[in-house]
């Protein structure tokens, strides 16, 4: 950093509570992908199987043809091309080839002249299909290897990751106590409020134009190039602003390729839009998991060893399940470890909607069973459970032990924090019956040095045109997706050349007017994009100041930036106002213009996938949730969450609230409500909002964001992300405050208010048969020879 | 989105203009008021009607109000009012209270405010291997209520148990509310209990071309009532469960109950009178009375899996409801 100011000097922008250019999202204006009309356009509906594994015998389109209004008819034949978002396992076809597998899987597409007669085409397309046997859970995947999901057809073995830092059989063993558990996250899905959309336009030029709700523009270019067969120099992707993703869009789906392939086969556009239906079939939700505990510590609280076998059920494509399952497990490390760790992972296919990236990607369920875990130790040892964190977190500028570097780490201050706010000293464990707190921590990336596809080119860049007219544009390839990367970039660029905000234009999301940036995933856009947009905001401001320092004859250093002038620093009254100093700069140099890039020095531990998790930075957070239990009914009610995150530096702080309290709200609607089921059948359980339920906002807590700032060293102007690590501790506090509230401990999620009454009345009954045998104690001879309780008892 | 099928509006001002054109039509019509329960179901293909009969223009289907008639106050609803209305009307509270509360628990504020009275009383039936789109329903294999000849909850019925979903019929049946109907052979009066029959395919006795037109409540000044809905959302969610009670209570005394109605409903088709209601007698104390309607309750109402969530759960909640809702209505 060449800036010399503590960013916490800063009194500009950065760090201010606007919200300006955030007005048309929240007003109306803004216009998505389906709001786009072009003349002539057709529109797409994709044809589905109705089986969970069948192959396909014959597709007979001759009925569908005979509609008026059908224009076209593709099968995967058409794009006999494998794709996927990981090179290593491209195993998707935009349309399937040979086999679908999962109820909802592509088979064909169709382009009308209307949605309805799209819709209605569809239906008559007929294919033959040969049902074959289906693996719709993950113990049907295990127990079948013969329904052969995986590559080459002998297992359902999807990826199989097997790691170990240090002897942790030793270490168990010498543990004074040790907690086993089971645990099961059922999946969940992202909900988006617009579902995906895509439109493709061939114009006669020979120019593929794909608009697309997507958050990965420049990897769809990539894929688009490959499966159709035609060269990158011919296609260009926008992606309009986009209403919601969450992971859920990171990735190319059928509609995208099928879309540009009818508009080259029909040369007219062409508009694909996903019923709700549809998105959760597209999917790519938080994986379910089977995972298996084992967390050992001494008596003194001091954490020995984690020991966790997880099943990890992968639906029916690899997505990015490689990177999933590395995350199940090495993103645990941080911020409170033991000093030995194994995990092996095993993600399976299933004949099922195919799991992805959901904010959080990976580590959101082994997060919840290692933080109940510690919740257990800390009732067997006695310990406060933030104490009990305290003794164990891992030092700010260290490396962990499955080699992750850590800088900035402010989990302190946020424990610190939830602990006041909450009043959880004067209250924790003194709350009326029905009434708990529970505390839980957690890290998360801000962004990898993981780039997807291996290459040396920068992962993020920014050009900015700076105009005579006093406007500044900030180019970028990075995805607004309702997350406000956008205005984050408007407000660096104007804090650092005196700029108000209506001078900053941000444009996003178009391979063919902005530089190359990855996409709006692992939490990477304010770390490595505002980097980048830094790096090219101090090239401009340099000419700005070089070209006043020379107007008033003084050295370049005195010169300094403030909101609308550049001023002599020791005698303000000496000043040009920004928009001179421009024209200034303009005449001294020639036409002014600037980039900047950022890619992440090498990080990660020296071993197989060790890169995979190894960030610039990790975000900390911390949570303590407060919950009631209604012992009648068994009905959970999350009264609040105090959210404590250290994002670095909160440049837009408005919107890391907004991101804190959004991912809060979510991880709370994991907890309680959202729950992604596929009956034995293969059907989903209910695709759509009456029975896939999002909380209303009745249903959602009282939210207390408490903003952090660990000013990391290498983040711009100290920032780290604030998207997705907010989210993780949200299941398991909620777990702990329901241990607190009642004394039961629900290991499935989610806490539906049938199986927390059940475990009340397990209980119940459990303390009545004790009460009676102790009642009998002095006639009972065996209690006498029963051997004293294990501390780990639980 | 999902299309919407090819139809005629119609736009009928009067009733016997409605009826005329629903006799003309016949079973090619359905009848649209707010649209909150017939437009989703067409556009899953449960309903392709050729002609929609739109009677939100009805001026006579509007109001409500207080009648004389007799030595009776009569509280008099006309179908098309909306739920919203119904929800915040004074009278309606103060007469009716289950009613306002059912009203003001349907859907979220959206539906009520579109969605009418005569809309919910007509309400089509609900399961949850009903009220998907055809493509999922096809996967399935399709339902004995719609295109198909088995039952996915009761493995080997012959009989449609959708749940009748309505938040107000139970109120309606708990209040002794008349159901004013009017058909291309006239005008006639059918009790809210008699108006539901056991049948998820069509739950009531509603003939073809025949409207719901109005619905009256006597006024009894010492009736008290309320409802509960069971659901696992604050908002939006169709009822698990719902439950009136309505208590009669003599003069100023209101720590003793005279007589019973508990309705619960979303178990079946047809809302289920608690037979133990009737067995209440008078001059029982509100806790006794409370216990009494509770396990009655429990022991008459078995759901079944026809609607999403824990089948034994919702079985539970049953006495938990009826006590709560009794409960609310002492002092």
């Amino acid at each position: 950093m060449t800036d010399t100011r503590k960013p916490s000097e800063l009194r500009g922008l950065v760090g201010s509570r606007t919200r300006t250019l955030l007005a048309p999202r929240v007003t109306g204006q803004v216009r998505y992908t389906d709001d786009i009309h072009l003349p002539r356009m057709l529109w797409g509906r994709i044809v589905r199987s109705p089986h969970p594994h069948a192959r396909i015998v014959r597709i007979d389109a001759t009925r569908a043809l005979a509609k008026p209004g059908v224009i076209a008819v593709i099968t995967g034949k058409d794009m006999p091309e494998r794709f996927g978002i990981i090179p290593w396992t491209p195993d998707e076809y935009p349309l399937a080839l040979e086999r679908a597998r999962f109820i909802g899987d592509a088979v064909a597409a169709v382009a009308a002249t209307d949605e309805r007669i799209a819709h209605e085409a569809a239906e008559l397309v007929d294919v033959e299909y040969e049902v074959l046997p289906a693996a719709t859970d993950l113990q049907t995947a295990i127990d079948k290897p013969e329904v052969g999901l995986g590559k080459g057809g002998k297992d359902n073995v999807s990826k199989e990751v097997d790691l170990a830092f240090g002897d942790v059989d030793a270490a168990l063993a010498e543990s004074d106590v040790v907690i086993t558990g089971d645990y099961y996250y059922e999946g969940s899905a992202h909900v988006p409020i617009e579902t995906h959309c895509a439109i493709a336009n061939l114009d006669k030029n020979g120019l593929l134009t794909v608009w697309s709700t997507t958050q990965v523009p420049h990897y769809l270019h990539r894929e688009l190039s490959r499966v159709l067969r035609v060269s990158p120099t011919r296609i260009r992707v926008i992606q309009p602003p986009v209403g919601g993703a969450f992971g859920g869009k990171s990735e190319p789906f059928s509609l995208e390729f099928c879309a540009a392939k009818l508009a080259m086969i029909t040369g007219r556009p062409v508009k694909f839009l996903y019923t709700r239906e549809e998105e959760f079939y597209a999917h790519r939700g938080r994986h379910p998991m089977q995972i298996h505990m084992k967390v050992g510590a001494k008596r003194d609280g001091k954490l020995t060893s984690v020991d966790a076998r997880t099943f990890i059920d992968g639906g029916a494509y690899s997505s990015f399940g490689l990177v999933t399952t590395y995350y199940s497990g090495q993103l645990l490390t941080l911020p409170a470890f033991a000093d030995t760790y194994r995990f092996r992972s095993t993600r399976l296919f299933t004949n099922k909607p195919p799991c992805g990236p959901k904010r959080g990607h990976g580590s959101v369920q082994p997060r919840f069973a290692f933080e109940v875990s510690l919740d257990k130790i800390s009732r067997a040892l006695g310990i406060d459970p933030i104490e009990l964190r305290r003794k164990n977190l891992v030092p700010p500028n260290t490396t962990t032990l499955n080699g992750l570097r850590v800088t900035s780490n402010g989990i302190e201050q946020c424990l610190d924090a939830v602990e006041k706010a909450s009043g959880w000293k004067e209250r924790f464990g003194k709350l009326p019956k029905g009434r708990g707190l529970g505390v839980a921590t957690s890290a998360y990336i801000s962004g990898t040095n993981y780039a997807i596809y291996p290459n040396a080119m920068p992962q993020s860049a920014v050009q900015l045109k700076v105009d005579r007219s006093g406007v500044v544009t900030v180019f970028s390839g990075q995805s607004e997706i309702g997350q406000g990367c956008d205005l984050m970039l408007a407000v660096l660029v104007a804090d650092e050349l005196g700029l108000d905000l209506g001078s900053v234009r941000v444009v996003s999301g178009d391979t063919d007017l902005t530089p190359v940036d990855l996409g709006a995933y692992s939490s990477r856009g304010t770390f490595m994009n505002g980097n980048a947009c830094l790096m090219a905001a101090r090239e401009i401001k340099s000419k700005l100041v070089a070209a006043v320092a020379e107007k008033l004859d003084v050295d370049p250093r005195s010169v300094l930036v403030t909101r609308g002038a550049l001023v002599v620093v020791h005698d303000p009254s000496r000043g040009v106002p920004v928009t001179e100093a421009i024209q200034l700069a303009e005449a001294k140099f020639g036409t002014l213009g600037a980039v900047g890039h950022y890619n992440t020095p090498k990080l990660g531990g020296d071993y197989r996938g060790g890169t995979i998790g190894a960030s610039p930075a990790y975000s900390f957070t911390a949570h303590v949730a407060e919950v009631s239990v209604d012992a009648r009914s068994g009905i959970v009610r999350v009264e609040k969450i105090w959210v404590a995150h250290d994002c670095g530096k909160a440049l837009c702080p408005v919107i890391v609230e907004g991101q804190m309290e959004g991912s809060a709200y979510m991880g709370a609607a994991e907890a309680l409500l959202e729950e992604h089921v596929i009956g034995p059948d293969g059907l989903h359980k209910g695709p759509n909002l009456l029975d896939y339920r999002i909380p209303t906002s009745l249903d959602v807590p009282d939210l207390h964001a408490l903003i952090v700032e660990s000013e990391d060293q290498e983040g711009p102007l100290g920032a780290k992300e604030s998207g997705e690590g907010p989210l993780h501790p949200s299941i398991p506090a909620i777990a702990n405050a329901i241990f607190d509230a009642a004394s039961v401990r629900i290991d499935r999620l989610p806490f539906s208010p049938a199986r927390v009454l059940a475990a009340l009345r397990k209980k119940q009954a459990d303390e009545q048969a004790a009460a009676v045998e102790s009642s009998l104690g002095g006639f009972a001879p065996r209690r006498g020879a029963a051997p004293p309780n294990p501390p780990a008892a639980e | 989105m999902l299309p919407l099928p090819v139809f005629d509006h119609h736009k009928p001002r009067t009733l016997p203009e409605a009826i005329d054109l629903l006799a003309r039509l016949g079973d090619k019509a359905v009848v649209i008021a707010g649209g909150t329960d017939v437009l989703p179901n067409m556009k899953q293909g449960l309903a392709t009607p050729e002609h929609v009969v739109s009677i939100a223009g009805i001026e006579e289907l509007r109001g409500i109000s207080l009648v004389r008639e007799g030595d009776d106050d009569k509280l008099v609803l006309g179908a098309g009012a909306r739920l919203a209305e119904i929800e915040s009307s004074i009278l309606v509270r103060r007469i009716a209270p289950a009613l306002a509360e059912a009203a003001g628990q349907v859907g979220g504020p959206h539906h009520r405010a579109m969605g009418t009275l005569g809309g919910n009383i007509c309400l089509d039936t609900r399961c949850r291997y009903y009220n998907q789109t055809y493509f999922w329903r096809k996967s399935l294999g399709f339902c004995l209520k719609k295109d198909g000849t088995v039952c996915h909850v009761v493995r080997g019925g012959s009989r449609c148990v959708a749940a009748a979903s309505n938040d107000t019929a139970p109120a309606l049946i708990a209040l002794e509310a008349d159901i004013h109907l009017l058909g291309p052979r006239g005008a006639r009066i059918v009790t809210a209990h008699d108006f539901y029959v056991a049948d998820g395919v069509k739950n009531t006795v509603l003939e073809p071309g025949e409207l719901v037109v109005r619905v009256s409540i006597t006024r009894r000044p010492a009736r008290r009532s309320s409802f509960e809905k069971l659901r696992r959302r604050n908002a939006i969610d169709f009822p698990l469960l719902s439950i009136a009670v309505r208590l009669d209570v003599s003069g100023v005394e209101t720590t003793r109950v005279d007589g019973a109605d508990v309705v619960v409903s979303a178990l079946g088709a047809r809302p289920r009178r608690v037979r133990a209601a009737s067995k209440i007698r008078p001059g029982t104390p509100f806790d006794v009375a409370a216990r009494e309607l509770a396990e009655g309750a429990y022991a008459e109402c078995k759901p079944l899996p026809n609607v999403d969530d824990d089948t034994e759960w919702r079985r539970e909640m049953v006495p938990a409801l009826v006590e709560r809702a009794v409960t609310r209505l002492e002092g």
